[in-house]
């Protein structure tokens, strides 16, 4: 397989120096795609190739990780990424509807990004804040106590403060 | 691990090995315990679950294939519950397998069909609803040679460690988890993948997840075939046993057979690369060239001409004016039968084979050193030596199946792992070092890391002092060779050379590997030499998992020579200047015998156009693709009186013949191959050839018989027997103990010796080793001013040898189409080349125009060229120039200079 890899480009020597440090230590790949999805945001093709190449391994050995674990993304990611709880208390607490609506109101369904690549909306399972439920999580932030209404406040919140040009 | 117990499998009493795998041991006694993602050859899985059984102590239910017997071991494999449950455990995995049998390759051949109907469970009968519906499915069409359908796929993980545990590739793997788990090759492209179509993952599947594209023109299922045949692969030196199925006269699908010495192994050459043998364009009927046209004729017209003309040429001009080229290709009988039509009927020892293009120098030196020229051990030993150097040879694509045993090597056995190569080899990522030195220094490399041996105290003193003879003076030269010297000369820097000394030295069993890296150099006799010194120095030579390794690279080129397709010997190294020798084969033959060497291939071609030689008989070869310096090679062809083919094809040859009889192919005929670890292998007649297409024996036979000499042969074992009689290292290799499925390895003197597994057991083959003082000389030619780049050539996985097979059949052009050139992206940039664009390469013999291809696989300053393919022959450019002793050419180096066009 032929890929074209923009070496002297600072993401890959970025990832190039992380590979190096944890080369040598056991069972690195997980470790080098979290530092490689840090640096790139997330892990095409071209980044998968890449981290197999230097690490040594099949490529269907770091396909298999990434596809494995959802934290892992193979598309490019929004500015904002959305995840909703569906845990078993936001679950009985109306997970389902705040989706719903936020789905409605971005005009995209779970695990994709709005056009202007400002949304990403996803779902996870607990994030140990069943106390609460339902919440959510944009970028770093964790909301809870949500109603469909409230989280859709918030995310147009997002666009005004956090958007930008 | 060898301790013998007793287990009790359902009241039965079964003696079995302390740690056997319990679901191999109940089959092996006639229990069958169900099961589907069991496979003998890799580590269990226990995923299906179906071979759940009880154990007295044990809680619960436990899947036979993850337990080891232990002694007094009671085992319950079938009861009401247990059935109950593995017909539920059935149900679950037909509720998510596209039960689609009626359109399915596999039906009929299908391990999950086989136990649904055993245990009844039709669609009327099922428990749960097709769930596999409802799933995200993906079918992955782009591989040439297969395709993946997860709707079809149980999750068995058969393929994936398959892939891994047998080929040692690990190409595959599952992405995804739970229900939406899938099997993916790459980065879940088939096509984009590190897949190179070997196959192994379709013959693993237990169901039709993954199937065979109709390759060989025909969707086919197992109860479609006629018959199905065990036959030896005509492609590489390994010797894989293939299992041809046949229908309509036709081979319409291969699998590995499960015999040594693959167990079932193959690459995508032997399992997609047979059809050739099918093709339209084979040749059927004798031709004749007659007012320049070639002319179909009956047999009869063609040998009376033939013998004709070369018995007006022999008396003209006196039979030295005539030579031979026997092939590699062809069986050993038809090679034996060969030389003994030159050398009895013309009279002339001028007979000789592509041998002298790539292991000449393999002969001559380990003949020297050890006094037998072929491969020490067997290929199964590899994959238990601690130490392999690999060196002049890209195994990965030369010989795949070879190479998956030193892949395993590394990756289950803890083997170290030296690569030699001026290339990034494929084996280089599975290597703990890689020395990359600079093409034709390999006397200096070897005598380099002998250098550190010595003065580290590395080297087996016992083993010099009682095995060997030569070492003082030996020593001598090796003191000159110190790692700052060989750094200059190699390019490889010292401490590399030093570690490879050390990690070579301090092995217990260390093996060398090589193949043309080696032999194709003007210095090639000398650089076999310097290995067969390293091993000796270190005691490597003579026992299991060591030695001296030649690859030979077609499948019967160790036959072919074995057999006397040589100019200075008889069938066995029997010498043709040896009067004793002489007079046991003139009596045998009944006629008066040439004592006089003959000329080797590049030897034959320069009398040509020195007018010596009148007339060629070439049987299988090629050589205005496969020989070096092509312009001589056509010059010489233009310049005989007669030439005679012998072929399976037309080639770039045949259009210089004056008469071309159509021969039959390895899958029509009876006959042995000699692999190249000296073990013959028979060759099973599968179909009828094509037209009136004739094994090559049958044609020299007759033409013998025109020409005034009776050759008395009714069948192939007529030719065994006179072999028996005639070569001593092939006296116990009979007919009926190849019929018996005796697969002997020579030198096997009599009927009732085993064969013999590796060489120089407890004594070289000549009484003592010898070692050889061997200096550096470099290269013939030299990249400078006006040709500054260094060109070197060989094969690739997808092709072979000249094309003739491999760029007839359907699936191997989808990988490699035609010729093209790898060159350094640096290189390319410096004479802006964009990847891809074509190129004018010039020799001092010739030029080509050639696609490049940038590739890190060679270093700065350096070309590589596949020499497969006539319309862009490498052979054009290599340097004709010979190894004084062996008389090959230096394929590996030439100095060319290349140009945008």
């Amino acid at each position: 397989m032929k890929m074209h890899i923009p070496e002297d480009n600072p993401q890959y020597k970025a990832l190039k120096r992380e590979i190096i440090r944890y080369r040598r230590k056991p069972g690195p790949l997980i470790q080098v795609l979290h530092r490689a999805q840090e640096i790139f945001g997330y892990l095409p093709p071209e980044v998968q190739f890449f981290v197999a190449k230097e690490l040594n391994v099949p490529l269907s050995s770091v396909y298999g990780v990434v596809t494995f674990y959802n934290f892992f993304r193979t598309e490019p990611v929004a500015r904002h990424i959305i995840n909703i709880c569906m845990g078993t208390a936001c679950h009985v607490k109306g997970a389902a509807n705040v989706a719903e609506a936020l789905s409605k109101e971005l005009g995209i369904k779970i695990g994709e990004t709005t056009e202007d690549k400002m949304f990403t909306l996803s779902t996870a399972r607990c994030f140990g804040a069943c106390g609460l439920a339902p919440v959510m999580m944009i970028n770093d932030e964790v909301y809870g106590k949500l109603t469909p209404e409230r989280a859709v406040e918030i995310v147009k919140k997002y666009r005004e403060e956090h958007g930008g040009a | 691990m060898n301790d013998w117990v007793t287990i009790y499998i359902d009241g039965k009493e079964i003696k079995a090995r302390k740690g056997d795998n319990l679901l191999k041991v109940a089959r092996e006694n006639g229990i069958d315990i169900p099961g589907l993602c069991f496979l003998e050859k890799i580590t269990p899985t226990g995923a299906c679950r179906l071979c759940v059984v009880k154990i007295e102590g044990r809680p619960g239910m436990i899947p036979s294939c993850l337990v080891a017997v232990e002694d007094g071991m009671k085992v319950i494999a079938f009861d009401e519950e247990l059935e109950e449950t593995r017909k539920i455990l059935l149900n679950m995995i037909l509720s998510e397998h596209n039960d689609d049998c009626i359109n399915c390759d596999k039906d009929g051949d299908c391990e999950l069909q086989d136990l649904a109907y055993k245990y009844g469970l039709g669609i009327e009968s099922r428990i749960f609803s097709p769930i596999w519906k409802d799933i995200p499915q993906v079918k992955d069409e782009s591989s040439p040679v297969l395709i993946y359908d997860s709707s079809k796929c149980i999750k068995c993980a058969r393929c994936v460690k398959a892939c891994y545990e047998i080929q040692a590739k690990g190409v595959l793997n599952f992405a995804q988890r739970g229900i939406n788990e899938y099997v993916v090759a790459g980065l879940g492209v088939w096509a984009d993948s590190e897949c190179d179509g070997c196959g192994e993952c379709v013959q693993a599947c237990p169901v039709g997840a993954i199937a065979e594209k109709p390759v060989y023109g025909m969707r086919i299922r197992k109860k479609d075939v006629d018959r199905r045949v065990v036959t030896t692969c005509p492609y590489c030196g390994v010797g894989c046993q293939l299992e041809l199925w046949i229908k309509d006269n036709k081979i319409v699908k291969v699998k590995g057979a499960d015999k040594i010495p693959n167990y079932g192994k193959t690459c995508v050459k032997g399992r997609f690369g047979l059809d050739f043998v099918n093709r339209e364009d084979r040749l059927k009927k004798p031709l004749i060239r007659k007012e320049g046209k070639f002319v179909e004729v009956e047999w009869d017209e063609a040998l009376n001409y033939v013998a004709k003309r070369l018995k007006e040429i022999k008396e003209k001009y006196g039979p030295d004016a005539i030579a031979g080229l026997a092939s590699a290709k062809c069986t050993n009988e038809e090679n034996f039968v060969f030389q003994k039509f030159m050398r009895a009927v013309i009279g002339t020892n001028n007979v000789d084979h592509c041998a002298r293009l790539c292991h000449a120098s393999t002969v001559a030196g380990l003949a020297r050193a050890f006094g037998s020229g072929a491969m020490t051990n067997s290929i199964e030993e590899l994959e238990y030596a601690d130490v392999i150097l690999v060196t002049g040879s890209n195994t990965t694509e030369t010989h795949p199946v070879i190479a998956t045993l030193i892949k395993r090597a590394v990756l289950f056995h803890r083997a170290k792992l030296i690569v030699v190569d001026p290339r990034k080899i494929d084996l280089v990522k599975y290597a703990t070092l890689w020395l990359q030195q600079k093409n034709g220094t390999d006397v200096a490399w070897i005598n380099g890391m002998m250098h550190v041996i010595i003065k580290e105290g590395l080297y087996d003193e016992g083993f010099i002092r009682e095995r060997t003879e030569g070492f003082n003076e030996f020593k001598k030269i090796i003191e000159q060779y110190t790692p700052e010297r060989v750094e200059e000369i190699t390019g490889i820097p010292k401490h590399k050379i030093i570690e490879a000394a050390r990690i070579y030295g301090r092995a217990q069993k260390a093996s060398i590997v090589y193949a043309m890296g080696i032999t194709q150099h003007t210095t090639g006799t000398d650089n076999v030499l310097s290995l067969a010194n390293l091993a000796m120095l270190t005691g490597n030579v003579g026992r299991e998992s060591t030695g001296v390794n030649p690859l030979r690279g077609q499948n019967n080129v160790q036959g072919a020579c074995d057999l006397g397709s040589l100019p200075n010997v008889y069938p066995g190294y029997q010498k043709v200047n040896d009067p004793q020798i002489e007079e046991k084969f003139e009596k045998a033959w009944g006629v008066k015998l040439s004592d006089k060497p003959g000329l080797t291939v590049v030897e034959m071609m320069y009398a040509a156009t020195e007018g010596k030689i009148k007339a060629f008989y070439f049987m299988g070869e090629n050589p205005m693709v496969s020989d070096p310096n092509i312009p001589h090679v056509k010059e010489a062809l233009e310049s005989v009186e007669f030439l005679v083919c012998q072929d399976i094809f037309m080639t770039e040859t045949t259009q210089f013949a004056d008469v071309i009889l159509p021969a039959a192919s390895f899958a029509e005929k009876y006959g042995t191959f000699t692999n190249t670890e000296r073990r013959i292998l028979w060759v099973e007649k599968a179909i009828d050839p094509p037209g009136e297409a004739k094994p090559d024996w049958i044609i020299i036979r007759d033409l013998a018989k025109k020409m005034g000499y009776e050759m008395k042969y009714t069948s192939i074992k007529d030719i065994i027997d006179e072999i028996n009689r005639l070569s001593p290292i092939y006296a116990g290799i009979t007919y009926e103990r190849i019929m018996r499925g005796e697969r002997l390895q020579w030198p096997c003197p009599d009927p009732s010796h085993p064969g013999t597994k590796y060489l120089h057991k407890d004594k070289f083959s000549r009484g003592l080793g010898k070692f050889h003082p061997v200096d550096y000389i470099p290269p013939a030619e030299w990249p400078e001013d006006e040709y500054p780049f260094l060109l070197s050539t060989g094969r690739i996985l997808y092709h072979f040898h000249t094309g003739s097979m491999t760029r007839r059949t359907n699936v191997l052009p989808k990988y490699v189409e035609g010729p093209y050139m790898e060159m350094h992206p640096e290189d390319m940039k410096r004479l802006g080349i964009e990847d891809g664009d074509e190129v004018k390469v010039t020799s001092r013999r010739g030029f080509i125009k050639i696609k490049a291809i940038a590739s890190d696989r060679v270093s700065l300053g350096s070309v590589f060229i596949p020499f497969h393919f006539a319309e862009a022959a490498a052979n054009v450019l290599t340097n004709d120039a010979l190894d004084p002793i062996a008389k090959i050419p230096e394929l590996k180096v030439a100095a060319c200079k290349i140009e945008k066009i």
